[in-house]
């Protein structure tokens, strides 16, 4: 339990992200549909993303996912735990 | 084919699929081929490049999801080609996903192509081994191998297709690159010359237990089926409808359609009543979420069989996409662009259209001319005379020559900005408005679609999944003005904006004026859509993925055929078939006499007070009465009833138009509230009758109706009475 707590402290969520830097998916937030909707696009836990540019607007923040760019609002992108990767 | 004795429900879906194939089989196709893949992949390019013109669209049975089918023939045999829906998974319960699944079970087609986009090959297999777990004869299409190439990735094709199982041919569809290859291997496959065997992916062992535990008992039901452990799978995750599929005894009757009746007997109701408690004993017992899992298995043997065949460039090589999008979606510049770019195709199309529409006018009233001719050389009634020549004839030649030529300059420019792949762009810029207003990200995209026709943008609210926000998109789609409506807006900005400036600029002039109302449309647009959704049309707006595809280079041909054939000739089509009885109904109004009076001068005047209270008058509501079918029709109709003529007519410059209106008692606020009115009102019938058709809802068809008018009413009203207290007259 501790150090599950411990290694939690480093996660944040994939809407946190700054442009351009890198992170593992932890695990997803989310139930239902909409899940089934982001493992389809290959957004599974393990699957390394990378922020790749965020609307004019400050959302939607578009981000790269196994070579394809896909677009996630950010609420949407709250409810995606990830582990930021520091190279 | 059918055989007697074997219980099918035809109200079934799976029997609609199934029964479809052998009538095709039975009219003289040899062979059945599906063609399926993610969006985005240049799935139409291939379908387009074997069928040609040789095809034809539809809808899906009950759905209002196109449906594209065509034929080809190779080396002396007929194969029909059906172009399923673009589509990532087949698991999910989208309806699309549901279409292309069930076509694949139950059509049971004699190859399945899976068209792959090589770039982005990991995601692109999730589908092909989902394919592959229910079809054994698949063709996996590896297709924009250039464009992986550009991003530095080299695909090996022989090793992904040692992997999978399955023949694997590299194409680039677009400039034909390929094709001849992949149709030997669809050839190959459909004759069983080429041997097949494909890829299952691995499962963990307490799903592999469970699955194997129910395997023989799905046998029992349905025989011995290719796909009996996808069929388990999804029974185990509690697919409803191929449960429903089982107990209706329709796999049954497919299979036993195909092989020796004799050797499968329809499942008796212990049968699947045991099935069925075996499937919940052997589910309970997998702790984790089996879609979850499912999923995760598949990604990872995507991930192994990619890395296998997939070299990257050791220094990548410098993204250039990367680089446009920066511009394109810059905090500072992003808008601007958009701006400019829509200024650009407005401006385009308003200075080419220009010496076409006047050459086709002239052409066009030239026949005209001649008609009169020949009925005033048979002798025919004036009456007659004027009612076909004069009413219908010159609707028809007014509505082709104001829409042509724009249309056929503006829906090139659109269709090049949507293969390029800008359109996405536009909808990640301006996204968070739709946030804002509670409803769907595509929207964007069904808004632009909206600027061409607002029938085909109502048309492309189906890619919006939820009928909540889709339903919102189809009410609203309307505010932004369509190429019927630019002549409007056009000549009023030519005549009472332009005139006020320079010749050099005015045309720029009445480029930015038109923007500007473009600009109140759309955001009436968010503001409709805000209301819905918080009052009629409750809700929050629901997850959405937008995919930003690579730009591409446009293929001119398809360009020019796409906005030809789909688009102008379609639109124009329609116009004419609502326009025709339009021009004649304004040939009446305009000819006979009551009391000394025209029907339309009577009609004008009792109009008359509500026009004014809006900044309109009598004949500019009474033309847009008339021109419900067609608003092409509108400015002509106006010069007709401020003229007193009997006929529409054209004048020959902006300075005499000017006058004539003037003299009217149009002013700038007419101007204004005419322009407005314009762009809010409501919907022209064609876009009506496409309401109706995708919503099959009459409260819904006329509150598309009602909304518009309340605010173009409401608006108008406003504007009007506010620039009259300022002292404007």
């Amino acid at each position: 339990m501790e150090l599950r707590l411990s290694k939690n402290l480093e996660c944040k969520t994939l809407a946190e992200m700054k442009v351009g830097q890198r992170a593992r998916v932890v695990r997803l937030l989310v139930e239902g549909l909409t899940r089934r909707r982001l493992l389809d696009l290959g957004l599974l836990p393990g699957t390394e993303v990378r922020t790749v540019m965020r609307s004019p607007l400050g959302t939607p923040t578009a981000y790269d996912i196994r070579g394809s760019v896909l677009a996630l609002r950010t609420e949407d992108a709250s409810k995606i735990v990830v582990k930021p990767l520091y190279s | 084919m059918m055989k007697d004795g074997i219980n099918v429900d035809t109200k079934g879906e799976g029997h609609d699929y199934y029964q479809e194939r052998h009538e095709d089989l039975e009219k003289g196709h040899d062979y059945l081929v599906a063609l399926a893949g993610n969006p985005n992949t240049g799935k139409s390019t291939v379908f387009n490049a074997f069928t040609g013109l040789r095809q034809h669209v539809g809808n899906w049975p009950g759905k209002t999801v196109a449906r594209a089918e065509g034929s080809f023939k190779y080396m002396g045999k007929r194969y029909k080609l059906i172009d399923l829906p673009g589509t990532y998974s087949l698991l999910a319960t989208a309806t699309d996903e549901e279409i292309a699944r069930n076509f694949l079970l139950f059509s049971r087609p004699d190859v399945v192509v899976v068209v792959v986009d090589s770039a982005t090959l990991e995601r692109n297999l999730n589908l092909v081994l989902q394919v592959l777990e229910i079809s054994n004869h698949v063709v996996v299409c590896l297709n924009l191998v250039d464009e992986a190439a550009r991003k530095g990735m080299n695909v090996d094709a022989e090793q992904l297709s040692l992997d999978l199982g399955v023949p694997v041919v590299p194409t680039v569809a677009n400039v034909g690159k390929g094709l001849n290859d992949l149709v030997k291997a669809i050839a190959g496959v459909a004759s069983r010359t080429i041997p097949t065997s494909p890829r299952h992916f691995a499962l963990k062992s307490d799903i592999r237990k469970a699955v194997d535990e129910v395997i023989p008992h799905v046998k029992k039901v349905v025989g011995d089926l290719p796909n009996i452990r996808w069929i388990a799978m999804r029974l185990l995750e509690g697919d409803a409808r191929i449960r429903e599929t089982l107990d209706k005894g329709e796999l049954a009757s497919l299979i036993s359609s195909n092989q020796d009746v004799s050797a499968v007997a329809t499942p008796t109701k212990a049968e699947l009543k045991e099935l069925f408690d075996r499937v919940q004993i052997a589910a309970s017992s997998i702790r984790e979420s089996l879609h979850d899992y499912v999923v995760s298995s598949i990604y990872a043997d995507a991930e192994t069989i990619w890395s296998k065949a997939v070299t990257k460039a050791e220094v990548p090589k410098s993204d250039l996409d990367a680089k446009i999008d920066r511009i394109l979606t810059s905090r500072i510049i992003g808008f601007p662009i958009m701006i400019a770019l829509m200024i650009a195709v407005f401006w385009i199309t308003i200075e080419g259209a220009n010496v076409p529409s006047q050459l086709l006018a002239d052409g066009l009233f030239w026949l005209e001319d001649q008609f009169t001719s020949l009925f005033r050389w048979f002798g025919a009634p004036q009456w007659l005379e004027g009612l076909l020549v004069h009413g219908t004839y010159r609707g028809l030649a007014w509505v082709v020559s104001v829409m042509l030529p724009p249309m056929a300059i503006f829906f090139p420019l659109f269709t090049l900005l949507e293969d390029l792949g800008y359109l996405p762009r536009v909808a990640f810029n301006i996204d968070r408005f739709f946030k804002w207003a509670g409803t769907h990200g595509k929207q964007a995209i069904t808004m632009c679609m909206g600027f061409g026709c607002n029938a085909t943008g109502v048309i492309s609210c189906r890619s919006i999944n939820s009928p909540r926000e889709r339903l919102i998109a189809i009410l609203t789609n309307n505010f932004v003005p369509c190429n019927g409506r630019w002549p409007t807006l056009i000549l009023v900005a030519a005549v009472f904006v332009a005139t006020a400036f320079p010749p050099a600029i005015s045309s720029m002039i009445a480029s930015f004026t038109i923007v500007a109302v473009t600009f109140i449309g759309i955001l009436t647009t968010f503001i409709v859509s805000a209301l819905l959704s918080r009052t009629l049309l409750k809700g929050e707006s629901s997850f959405f993925v937008l995919e930003m595809p690579s730009y591409r280079r446009p293929q001119f041909l398809r360009v020019l055929y796409t906005s030809f054939i789909d688009r102008t000739i379609k639109v124009l089509y329609r116009a004419i078939i609502w326009a025709a009885p339009a021009g004649a109904l304004i040939w009446i109004l305009g000819n006979v006499y009551v009391g000394g009076e025209t029907l339309m001068i009577h009609a004008a005047d009792v109009l008359s007070p509500i026009g004014l209270l809006i900044g309109l008058d009598g004949i500019i509501l009474l033309a847009y009465i008339i021109a419900i079918p067609a608003n092409e029709i509108i400015i002509p109709t106006i010069i007709m009833g401020y003229m007193g003529t009997s006929m529409m007519t054209e004048l020959e410059s902006t300075v005499e138009l000017h006058a004539l209106f003037v003299a009217q008692g149009f002013t700038v606020i007419t101007a204004i509230c005419l322009m407005l009115f314009s762009v809010l009102h409501y919907p022209c019938a064609t876009t009506t009758h496409t309401i109706w058709k995708e919503t099959r809802s009459a409260k819904w068809t006329l509150l598309s109706n009602l909304i518009p008018l309340a605010v173009a009413f409401l608006v108008c009203f406003v504007v009007a009475q506010s620039l009259r207290a300022l002292g404007f007259s």
